[in-house]
């Protein structure tokens, strides 16, 4: 284990702890906290290991979303239904991954950008199945009390973090995580020296998602309601670039830092100038982008890698 | 000229179209286990195109290329690398982040299924070592000098334990010093017994390591010989060599 | 008679997709940036529309010759002082940065003009034509043909002018162009500020026909995607081929489906085009 790698098992370890210190403020924060870093980490799997500029964050978790809400309004406990979402997720996005991943740069980003537009036109239309615009309503996952509703679903969503953390510490000193760098610094050696590259993009992409989704099954059945310009906003594929960037591309430790810091800068901006919010959620972007590129993009490429050797 | 041995590599009437462009024509060639063979020609003749659809990189348009047996005109490129094709590239493709090390150890480890981590970084330090790396193995690919990085590109390609190997232009942009290091490394790697395919423009290395020569010319092949026969030909002289260098050859004997 | 109606339909809307699409195709091809923020400029040109004419009582025929400078200096300035800083960073910086640009200016709309949904109504209407059962409002008439007077001078633009010739060089070989003296960075910002007015002049167009809202911008973003991707990149006569052929299928699909799947056919066909032909219809290859 590498040090970077423990240090990001310690921070989660300490966000587990956050129920000690404050009501249901802290755990609607704490659970926003740990989905945030769900995208972060997930999104750097295909964005930071392998280098493409995915934009379906915001996909994953709306289908997620709504493949659990649709469950549980057919009866299937909440547990069954969250694992059919994870499944579902995967495969559904390694045959996407397998089609949309021969496109490079701009054209991979618009394509994965357009998937967000093409599912949320999907649920949109099928009414029957989904309530169409009309939002679908989740029955309540048991009747405990709202703050020990909160409870529980700040544990479930710390407990998908962990899950995600750990697989995605695996991929990154395994041989997909070397292939998918590989891929990232030159795609052409890369198949040239036996690499299966449309497989490991088409993995890297189904982790990417499943994760996701299973975050937004969990948000679905957290939340009660879902409509799918909510789950399917495109800021939450923006979020995690953002993220990322912020803490360090390619970095589990770094984009956890980032999503942890993002979310707070969004509370505090939230909470002040709620009518301008995104706007100033712009602006960051724009003062991120122009005045820290490199702070943000500190971490070099290649550390990722020299760690695993020496470790 | 050695008798004729087993074949390894064989494309019958291999054509390649780019829109309308044709970069390969109807090419029919055989290639024998433990050959070298020189491919020369004029630029845009179409030698890298013939490695390209060997490799699955740009597939045949039409015809069959058989590789040590089978059929692999439809063969997707990491699937004839994991066959046992290998090449260097004329513009030199490494991992650019990575140390030399990392760079040799992803070609083992990717071109063998069964390959381990740790075996895959033991055999990158023996390839390091043959191409005389060994000093250079932690250092960024990036950083390397372009010899340096032509001798990665060969550890590479090494570590991918071939049955054939191309190689594209290896002395191309490199002094005479690295040239003849260069060429001393085709020859000890012809003396291993590994079968090669190689693009040159240096008439003098192609004399001096290559058993046999093809000869591109707008994408068809024009000659195919032993070398002395190959350069005293006609066509061959007038579409390439020209007639200083047939010239200047005779006068030599 | 109906597949008549849908033909010219599909003629009228196609014309005004070129022209929605028409600024991001040349800010794509020649910065290689997907520049976000030209939906929300399309929404600010029908809000500057709809402005003139409900208060100052400026038709929108005017509106159009102050809108084109007023972009042009924006977007201008915009690149000049900000993008021009990222230029050659990644696909994912420059896409985020317009992103956040978008989020302002978004914001700003929906701050000072709230989200409803306003419309440009001209007083007398301009009535509709109808020819045997065909019926085309004039209004929209009028707008794709301003639409295809923009485009063709844009066309002009960059045919004929020197720096037209310019932002041409620069698309199809930056470096080469530097070589032979252009000044790249300033024709960025020449093709940006051109982009950006192409997008507010589509605006005005745009407010005669369409409802007023800062949450449309996004569909005329989306619309200019679809048109790019399916013309081909950076070029006058693709946005036009991406901008009929988008609205056929729209309308076919609308009349075969029904208009609720009209949105969702678009940008399938947007995705199977990527993956099958990435360089449009009339895109050459070899650009990525």
């Amino acid at each position: 284990m590498t040090r970077a790698n423990f240090a990001l098992l310690i921070l989660i370890v300490i966000v587990a702890s956050l129920p000690l210190f404050g009501g249901a403020y802290a755990l609607r924060v704490g659970t926003l906290a740990c989905m945030y870093a769900i995208f972060a980490l997930s999104w750097n799997v295909v964005g930071g290991f392998a280098g493409y500029p995915s934009f379906a964050t915001a996909a994953s978790f709306g289908l997620g979303a709504y493949v659990t809400g649709i469950l549980l309004n057919n009866g299937v406990p909440l547990p069954a239904a969250l694992a059919g979402t994870f499944i579902a997720l995967f495969l559904g996005a390694v045959a996407l991954g397998a089609v949309l991943l021969r496109l490079r740069g701009h054209y991979f980003a618009i394509a994965s950008l357009s998937l967000v537009e093409v599912f949320r036109e999907l649920i949109n239309n099928a009414t029957d199945l989904t309530g169409g615009g009309m939002g679908l309503n989740i029955p309540l996952a048991s009747s405990s009390g709202i703050l020990a509703d909160a409870m529980f679903f700040f544990y479930a969503m710390w407990g998908l973090l962990v899950l995600t953390a750990l697989v995605v510490i695996v991929v990154s000193v395994s041989k997909l995580g070397f292939g998918l760098s590989c891929i990232r610094q030159n795609e052409t050696a890369a198949n040239m020296v036996g690499l299966n590259t449309t497989l490991y993009k088409s993995i890297a992409f189904g982790l990417s998602a499943c994760f996701v989704g299973t975050a937004g099954g969990l948000y679905a059945a957290w939340v009660h309601y879902i409509d799918p310009s909510d789950v399917f906003d495109i800021l939450y594929s923006v979020k995690p670039i953002v993220m990322a960037l912020m803490g360090g591309l390619g970095s589990p430790l770094g984009v956890v830092c980032g999503a942890f810091l993002y979310l707070g800068l969004e509370e505090v901006v939230w909470r002040n100038y709620i009518q301008i919010h995104s706007g100033v959620l712009g602006v960051l972007i724009i003062v991120l982008l122009l005045f820290l590129p490199h702070g943000l993009i500190s971490l070099r490429w290649a550390m990722v890698w020299r760690k695993v050797k020496h470790a | 000229m050695p008798e004729m041995q087993h074949e390894i590599l064989h494309l019958s009437n291999v054509s390649r179209n780019f829109g309308g462009l044709r970069a390969l024509r109807d090419v029919s060639i055989s290639v024998s286990k433990g050959e070298v063979l020189g491919l020369i020609g004029p630029n845009g003749a179409g030698k890298t195109t013939l490695v390209n659809t060997v490799c699955g990189v740009t597939p045949a348009s039409a015809g069959v290329v058989t590789f040590d047996g089978r059929d692999i005109t439809r063969v997707k490129t990491y699937q004839a690398a994991r066959l046992g094709l290998s090449r260097t590239f004329q513009i030199v493709q490494p991992f650019a982040e990575f140390s030399a090390l990392d760079n040799v150890a992803a070609a083992a480890l990717f071109s063998q299924p069964g390959e381990s981590w740790k075996s895959a970084r033991l055999e990158a330090r023996t390839h390091l070592a043959f191409v005389g790396l060994e000093a250079q193995a932690d250092q960024c690919a990036a950083t390397l000098t372009l010899a340096m990085r032509k001798r990665l590109e060969l550890a590479k390609a090494l570590a991918m334990k071939p049955k054939l190997l191309f190689l594209d232009e290896v002395n191309a942009g490199l002094n005479s010093i690295e040239v003849e290091r260069a060429t001393k490394l085709i020859h000890q790697l012809a003396a291993r017994g590994i079968t090669i395919v190689m693009i040159e423009h240096l008439m003098k290395v192609v004399l001096n390591v290559c058993t046999r020569i093809a000869v591109l010319h707008n994408g068809e092949l024009i000659a195919d010989g032993a070398p002395r026969d190959v350069i005293k030909n006609q066509a061959v002289v007038d579409a390439y060599l020209g007639q200083q260098y047939a010239q200047r050859n005779a006068a030599r004997g | 008679m109906l597949a008549v109606q849908v033909l010219i339909n599909a003629l009228v809307l196609g014309c005004l997709y070129a022209c929605i699409a028409i600024g991001f195709s040349l800010v794509w091809g020649v910065l290689n940036v997907i520049n976000l923020i030209h939906g929300s400029f399309i929404v600010l040109g029908a809000y500057l529309a709809w402005g003139a004419y409900q208060w100052a009582h400026i038709s929108p025929w005017y509106a159009l010759l102050f809108a084109a400078p007023l972009f042009f200096g924006f977007g201008y300035l915009l690149q000049r002082l900000l993008l021009n800083r990222v230029i050659s960073a990644p696909v994912l910086v420059t896409l985020t940065l317009t992103f956040g640009l978008d989020l302002i200016l978004n914001n700003a709309m929906i701050y000072y003009f709230k989200a409803d949904y306003r419309k440009l109504t001209l007083s007398p209407p301009t009535g509709s034509i109808s020819l045997f059962d065909v019926v085309v409002p004039v209004d929209r008439l009028i707008a794709t043909a301003s639409a295809l007077a923009l485009t063709g001078l844009l066309y002009l633009l960059l045919r004929r002018s020197k720096v037209g010739r310019a932002i041409v060089a620069v698309r199809l070989d930056r470096d080469a162009a530097v070589l032979m003296g252009v000044d790249v960075k300033s024709i960025y910002a020449v093709a940006f500020g051109l982009g950006a007015a192409l997008a507010g002049c589509a605006g005005v167009l745009m407010a005669l026909i369409f409802p007023i809202s800062p949450l449309t911008s996004s569909a005329y973003l989306g619309k200019a995607f679809v048109v790019c991707v399916l013309g081909g990149l950076g070029s006058v006569s693709g946005a036009l081929a991406g901008g009929l052929l988008l609205a056929l299928v729209e309308g076919i699909g609308s009349v075969y489906l029904g208009p609720a799947h009209a949105t969702t056919l678009s940008f399938v066909l947007l995705i199977v085009f990527l993956v099958a032909r990435p360089q449009g219809l009339l895109g050459r290859k070899g650009f990525e």
